[in-house]
C-alpha cells in the first residue's frame, strides 16, 4: 500500500500515547518512529527522513512551536500538530509557525488516520503545467513559484493553495471548497486552517501583504486569484 | 360651520391653531426643563425659598414700620393743628362778641378782617389758611358770604366735616386735599368749628393746614425702606446660597467619587478632613470601598485560579484519554476476532468513551463560562446558511428515527454579527434534541429577521414539556424523563451550554411545550454586536395552522405535503447553493 510514502515521525512526550499512535499507524500500514523530547527531534528528522511529522506542542527540551519552525526551515514535509488546546490563539500560532493542519486531543483515531492519508496523498504525480498569477510564474511539475526568475520557497500545501487559485483565476473559492480541494477534507473542518494559510502565503508571495494582489479576498465569500 | 369669508379663512385658522400649538408645546418644554433643574439642585431650592420667605418678612416689617412712622408724624401734627385752630376760633369768637355792631355790612367787613387776622397770626410763613363759611339756612353748600385766605378753594373743606361742624359746637378735624390757586392740589388737614356772629347767625371757620412736608418725609421713608428691604432680601439670598454651597459641595464631591468607584476604579477614596459629619461620611465610604475592593480582587483571583485549574485539568485529562481512545479503537476494530463477551465489552468500551469524551468537552466549556473566560468571536453571517449547515449535518440522526427535517427560510437575508461556531453549536443542540424527542415526527426549523433581531425556531411534535419545565429544561444535568437519559446519550449540559452561548451574544433562548403537543425552542439574537434583544421576530408559542391539528404519526397528511421541501441529501461537503422555502400546498 504505502511503500515510499509511509514514514511518520511521531513527536509526543506522553510515552503511552506515542506508543498507541505507533500501534494504530502500523496497523494502517505506515512506518512510525517515536521521539519524546523536543531537543531530539531534529536529529531523528535527519535520520529517519519521514514523509509526515505528527508534532505535539507541549514538549520537554524544546517547545513544539520552535521545533516546527526548525523543521520548516529545512523542509516542506507535511506537519500535523497534535494539541490539547483548541483556542484560536494557540491554533493560529501553530499554523503560522509552519504546520499544515492540527488535530485536537482527544481525537478519533480514524480521523487522524484520514488526515494523515490526505496530507500524504497530496504529493502525487503532477501534470506538467505552467500557470501565472500577477507577476508570478507557477511551475506545477517542478513545484516551484518564481518571480522575475527568483524562486520563492513554499511548502507543498501553500503551493497547492496557490495552484488551486491560479488554475481557475475567474472563480471565487469559498473556504469550504478550498478545504476540500487543497486539504482534501470533505466534512466540517475548521476554516481557520484556510485563513491562516492564506496569511502565510501572502506573507511569502505578496509584494505588500497588507494590500494583496495575488490572493484576493472576496468579502463574505472567500478567496480568488488576482488579475494577471 | 361659519359662513366662509373666503378660501383664506380656514387657512388662517389652521395657521393660528398651529401657532398656538407651537407656543403651547414650547412652553411645556421650557417648563419641563425648569422642573428638571429645580428637582436636581438643592442649592436652587434653598436659595429660592430663602428669597421668598425673606421677601415676605421684609414686606410685612416694612409695611408696619411705615404705618408707625406715618401715624407718629401725623398725630403730633394733628394735635398741634387742633390746638392752634381751637385757640384761633376762640379768639375769633371773642372778637365777634366784643363787636356790638348789628349792621350786616359791618359784620361782613369784620368777618373778612377776622379771616385776615387769623391768617396773620401764623406769621409770615403762611402755615395755614382760613375759610369762613356762612351756614344760616343750614345748607352747607351755600357759598353765601364765604371768605377765604389767599384764594384757597372752599371746596377743599369736605362735606362730611361741614356737616359735623354744623351739627355740634365742637372742633372737628379731618384729612383732605387742599386746592390752591392754579390748581395746586396738596394733601392737608382741615380743622373747623362754629362761631356765632352777632348778626347773621352761625358761621363756620375752617383752618386748612398743608401737610406737604409730612408727605415728603413719608415718601422718603418709604423709598428708604424699599431699597433697604430689597438689598436685605438679595443679601439673604446670597448668604443662603453660600451656606448651602458649603454643604452641597462635599456632597457633590462624594457623589462623583462614588460614581468613579462604581465605574470600576476601585482605588478611589474620599479625602478625610477634620472630624465633622462629612469626615464621618468619607471615612465610612472609604471603609466600604476598601472592603469591596478586597472582595472583588479576591473573586477575580479565584476566577483566574479556577479557569487555570479547569484548563490544566482538561489538558491533563486529554492525553490519557486519547491513548485510551486509540486503544479502545484498536480493540473495536479487531472485535470480530474476539469471543462474544469480549466483543461486547469492546463495543461498550467504545460507546462509553464517546460519552465520556463528550462530557469532558462540555464540562470544560461550562467551566469556561463560569469563570467568565468565554470569548465571543463575531463575524457577519447569514443565519439561513448556518441553519442549512446544521440541518444537513443532522440528517443522519434524523434518518435513524425516520423524522423529516423541514426548513422555513425567508427570501431576504438574515445576517447578524455572531460567533458562528457557538451559534452552530446551539442550533445543532436544538435540532438534535428535537429529533431525539420528536418521536419520529417531523422537525421544522424556521428563521425570521426584523430590523434589530433574528430568530430561529425549532419545532417538534414529540412528548412536549409539562408546565413549568420550559425553564427547568435549561438547568444543568436536568432530564425530562430520567429513564430516557441513559438511552439517547447526551451529556445533560447541552442546553445549559446553549443558554450560555446565547447569553454571550446578548440574546434569548426560550422553550415552549405542552404535553403531547410537542415543543418549540426559540433562539433570538441581536443583529448588531453588543445590542440587546427587546422583541423577537417569531412568536414563542407556535401558531396552530389547521393542518397542524390531528397529527397522529409518521405518514400523516402534513408530512407528505411538506416532504418536497426537504433539503436534498448531500454526500459531499459543498454548501447548498439554493435556499428552499416551505412548500405549503
Amino acid at each position: 500500500m504505502c511503500g515510499m510514502k509511509g514514514r511518520v515521525l511521531i513527536v509526543d512526550d506522553d510515552t503511552a500515547l506515542a506508543e498507541m499512535l505507533g500501534i494504530v499507524l502500523r496497523n494502517e500500514g505506515f512506518d512510525p518512529t517515536v521521539v519524546t523530547r523536543g531537543d531530539e527531534v531534529l536529529a531523528a528528522f535527519h535520520e529517519v527522513k519521514p514523509d509526515l511529522v505528527l508534532l505535539d506542542l507541549m514538549l520537554p527540551g524544546k517547545d513544539g512551536i520552535d521545533v516546527c519552525k526548525e523543521i520548516r526551515l529545512e523542509s516542506g514535509v507535511p506537519i500535523v500538530m497534535l494539541t490539547a488546546k483548541s483556542d484560536t490563539v494557540d491554533v493560529v500560532v501553530g499554523l503560522e509557525s509552519g504546520a499544515d493542519d492540527y488535530v485536537v486531543k482527544p481525537f478519533k483515531p480514524k480521523e487522524l488516520v484520514a488526515r494523515v492519508r490526505a496530507r500524504l496523498r497530496r504529493s502525487d504525480d503532477p501534470k506538467p503545467e505552467s500557470l501565472s498569477i500577477g507577476d508570478l510564474d507557477i511551475d506545477i511539475a517542478g513545484h516551484a513559484v518564481r518571480r522575475d526568475g527568483e524562486t520563492i520557497p513554499l511548502t507543498p500545501l501553500e503551493f497547492d493553495l496557490l495552484a488551486c487559485l491560479a488554475r481557475r483565476p475567474w472563480q471565487v473559492f469559498t473556504r469550504e471548497e478550498l478545504l476540500e480541494k487543497v486539504w482534501g477534507y470533505r466534512h466540517a473542518a475548521d476554516t481557520r486552517l484556510v485563513n491562516v494559510h492564506v496569511q502565510r502565503l501572502r506573507s511569502k508571495v505578496e509584494r505588500d501583504p497588507e494590500h494583496p494582489e495575488i490572493v484576493v479576498t472576496v468579502r463574505g465569500v472567500g478567496y480568488k486569484a488576482g488579475p494577471a | 360651520m361659519s359662513t366662509g369669508t373666503g378660501p383664506e379663512a380656514p387657512g388662517l385658522r389652521w395657521r393660528l391653531l398651529g401657532a398656538l400649538t407651537a407656543v403651547g408645546r414650547s412652553t411645556v418644554r421650557v417648563l419641563g426643563r425648569v422642573t428638571a433643574v429645580w428637582q436636581r439642585s438643592i442649592q436652587l431650592r434653598v436659595v429660592t425659598a430663602t428669597l421668598a420667605l425673606s421677601l415676605a418678612v421684609v414686606v410685612l416689617l416694612g409695611a408696619s414700620l411705615l404705618r408707625q412712622v406715618a401715624d407718629g408724624l401725623l398725630d403730633s401734627q394733628r394735635e398741634a393743628a387742633v390746638a392752634d385752630a381751637t385757640a384761633g376760633i376762640n379768639t375769633a369768637q371773642l372778637q365777634l362778641d366784643a363787636a356790638d355792631d348789628a349792621e350786616p355790612a359791618a359784620v361782613g367787613q369784620l368777618l373778612t378782617q377776622l379771616v385776615q387776622d387769623l391768617v396773620n397770626r401764623a406769621g409770615p410763613g403762611g402755615l395755614y389758611d382760613v375759610v369762613l363759611v356762612g351756614s344760616d339756612d343750614g345748607d352747607p353748600s351755600a357759598a353765601r358770604s364765604t371768605r377765604v385766605s389767599r384764594g384757597v378753594d372752599p371746596a377743599s373743606v369736605p362735606t362730611a366735616l361741614r356737616e359735623a361742624v354744623v351739627a355740634e359746637p365742637r372742633v372737628f378735624s379731618t384729612y383732605t386735599e387742599i386746592v390752591y390757586p392754579d390748581d395746586d392740589v396738596r394733601p392737608g388737614l382741615a380743622v373747623g368749628g362754629q362761631i356765632a356772629a352777632p348778626v347773621g347767625g352761625l358761621y363756620e371757620i375752617y383752618y386748612l393746614f398743608p401737610l406737604t412736608e409730612q408727605q415728603q418725609t413719608l415718601d422718603l421713608v418709604r423709598r428708604a425702606l424699599a431699597t433697604a428691604g430689597l438689598l436685605l432680601v438679595l443679601l439673604l439670598g446670597a448668604i443662603a446660597g453660600l451656606v448651602t454651597r458649603q454643604v452641597v459641595t462635599p456632597v457633590r464631591l462624594a457623589a462623583r467619587i462614588a460614581e468613579r468607584f462604581a465605574a470600576g476604579r476601585l482605588e478611589e477614596r474620599m479625602t478625610v478632613r477634620g472630624r465633622d459629619d462629612f469626615a464621618r461620611l468619607a471615612t465610612s465610604f472609604n471603609q466600604m470601598a476598601g472592603s469591596l475592593q478586597r472582595q472583588i480582587t479576591q473573586l477575580e483571583d479565584l476566577s483566574r485560579v479556577q479557569q487555570r485549574f479547569a484548563s490544566d485539568v482538561s489538558h491533563e485529562l486529554r492525553t490519557p484519554l486519547t491513548t485510551v481512545r486509540m486503544a479502545a479503537d484498536v480493540l473495536h476494530e479487531a472485535r470480530a476476532d474476539f469471543d462474544p463477551a469480549v466483543r461486547r465489552s469492546a463495543e461498550l468500551l467504545q460507546d462509553q468513551l464517546d460519552r465520556f469524551e463528550a462530557l469532558l468537552t462540555d464540562l470544560l466549556e461550562i467551566s469556561r463560562f463560569d469563570a467568565g473566560a468565554a470569548a465571543l468571536e463575531t463575524e457577519t453571517a447569514d443565519l439561513r446558511d448556518i441553519v442549512l449547515g446544521v440541518v444537513e449535518s443532522a440528517l443522519p440522526v434524523a434518518q435513524r428515527t425516520g423524522a423529516g427535517l423541514l426548513t422555513d427560510l425567508p427570501e431576504t437575508p438574515c445576517t447578524a454579527d455572531v460567533d458562528t461556531r457557538r451559534v452552530e453549536r446551539v442550533l445543532r443542540n436544538l435540532v438534535v434534541n428535537a429529533v431525539e424527542h420528536g418521536e419520529g415526527r417531523d422537525v421544522r426549523v424556521s428563521v425570521r429577521a426584523d430590523e434589530d433581531a433574528v430568530a430561529v425556531c425549532v419545532r417538534d411534535h414529540g412528548v412536549g414539556l409539562k408546565p413549568g419545565e420550559s425553564s427547568l429544561v435549561f438547568h444543568r444535568f436536568w432530564r425530562a424523563d430520567p429513564a430516557r437519559a441513559r438511552t439517547t446519550g447526551g451529556t445533560g449540559l447541552g442546553l445549559s451550554i446553549a443558554l450560555e452561548d446565547t447569553r454571550l451574544h446578548g440574546g434569548w433562548l426560550q422553550a415552549w411545550g405542552e404535553p403531547g403537543q410537542g415543543s418549540q425552542f426559540r433562539l433570538t439574537l441581536p443583529r448588531r454586536a453588543g445590542a440587546e434583544v427587546t422583541r423577537s421576530p417569531l412568536p414563542l408559542a407556535p401558531v396552530r395552522p389547521a393542518e397542524d391539528r390531528g397529527l397522529t404519526g409518521v405518514g400523516g397528511p402534513y408530512r407528505r405535503l411538506a416532504a418536497s421541501a426537504e433539503p436534498p441529501t448531500r454526500t459531499d461537503g459543498a454548501p447548498a447553493p439554493a435556499r428552499p422555502g416551505v412548500g405549503r400546498g
